[in-house]
């Protein structure tokens, strides 16, 4: 086949960004998938920048203080509710992977994901409920 | 259901072009018509130059496979009128390398089953005995696997890397893990076990079964990569206890 291989990178190039996170179409594995992938980056870039939240210490109490008054705002609050979303997201369906991938309940994986979804969502709930009243 | 138009926007390409485009073709699609149908009758009275592969038309042979309004399909048994879209876009299946139009070479796909000594047709089962017609070695057993390649475009791990071999090969590999036969079987299965047990292998999987979604013959290629998992976890479980060496 002349120049089969060759047209690979030519013209129609890999794009990973593309194959994992184009859900149009997909199914409930691939939607579980993608969030995976982007709650993973989201928790990834969060440990950074608690990280350097942590390191405002550095500048004594006054600018602790300052970082506890941004924190206490409704939007910041929210922010915590989306970090909560990641951290159960991908600890749940992290369990669901994990289990299946080791061939455990690989037949029920679709179940799986959503009892555990189920769990999650009440989790996520009354910690918003908790963040937004505390 | 009445004849409606259809407004088809096909991916083109031929080799030595800079780049694809899509090209809009208008077809009357009856209520049987099928997108394979459709475009051949685009070859036929609106461009000869349009290239694709067929030939079964029953959902039998696989080549008909290509992306239709961005799903894996045979086209041969998609009807136009129940996708429910005014356009129909279509497109070659991906991670395939593209020869032209809705055209991949398939060559590479085949191989990963060549490379592993793979049979994706086995010596039948039900007929070792039989009368052999002249010209053919023996009877085979037909796979149900179609070889479309339409798992390997809906792979989001095959959409990073062509290294991974990908849920068509591995799912031949626990086939013959599963269902042993012939003389040599247990060779056989220990050698498709060493072969998928590495990154690359059954284990760079990321569970997503959109493979076992979109495929059209029931293979769950996904179902057969956990069970390979399930039966290499447990043999390592067993060797890091020293119950089996």
């Amino acid at each position: 086949m002349q120049n089969a291989s060759a047209t690979r990178n030519d013209v129609r190039p890999r794009r990973p960004l593309r194959a994992w996170f184009d859900v149009r179409r997909r199914h409930m594995g691939s939607w579980a998938f993608a969030i995976n992938r982007l709650t993973g980056l989201g928790l990834a870039a969060y440990l950074f920048l608690h990280l350097a939240v942590l390191s405002t210490l550095l500048q004594g109490e006054a600018g602790w203080d300052r970082f506890l008054q941004l924190a206490r705002s409704p939007f910041f609050l929210l922010l915590d509710v989306v970090l909560i979303f990641g951290i159960l997201f991908h600890g749940l369906n992290g369990i669901r992977v994990a289990l299946v991938g080791m061939g455990v309940g690989a037949r029920q994986h679709r179940a799986l994901f959503w009892v555990l979804m189920a769990i999650g969502f009440v989790l996520l709930a009354y910690s918003a409920w908790k963040v937004f009243t505390i | 259901m009445a004849e409606v138009e259809r407004t088809f926007r096909v991916f083109r390409y031929k080799q030595g072009q800079a780049a694809p485009s899509y090209q809009t073709f208008k077809v009357k699609a009856g209520p049987r018509t099928t997108v394979l149908e459709a475009l051949q009758e685009i070859r036929r009275t609106q461009d000869r130059t349009l290239i694709l592969r067929h030939s079964c038309h029953h959902a039998s042979c696989g080549t008909c496979g290509m992306r239709v309004n961005g799903q894996e399909v045979l086209s041969c048994v998609t009807n136009v009128q129940e996708l429910g879209a005014e356009t129909v876009l279509v497109e070659p299946i991906n991670n395939i390398p593209l020869v032209a139009d809705l055209v991949v070479d398939m060559g590479g796909f085949y191989e990963r089953y060549v490379d592993a000594h793979m049979p994706y047709i086995r010596q039948s089962e039900f007929e070792p005995d039989a009368d052999l017609p002249e010209g053919i070695a023996q009877y085979t057993r037909y796979e149900n696997c179609l070889e479309c390649g339409l798992c390997v475009s809906a792979c989001p791990v095959m959409g990073s890397t062509s290294d991974y071999l990908g849920p068509a090969a591995l799912a031949a590999a626990w086939r013959v893990v599963a269902e042993p036969r012939g003389q040599d079987a247990g060779r056989a299965a220990e050698a498709a076990l060493e072969w998928v047990d590495n990154e690359n292998g059954c284990w760079r999987c990321h569970v997503a079964y959109e493979c076992t979604e979109v495929c059209p013959s029931d293979v769950d290629p996904g179902g057969s990569i956990m069970a390979l998992r399930r039966k290499l976890t447990g043999r390592k479980f067993r060797r890091l206890l020293r119950l089996e060496r």
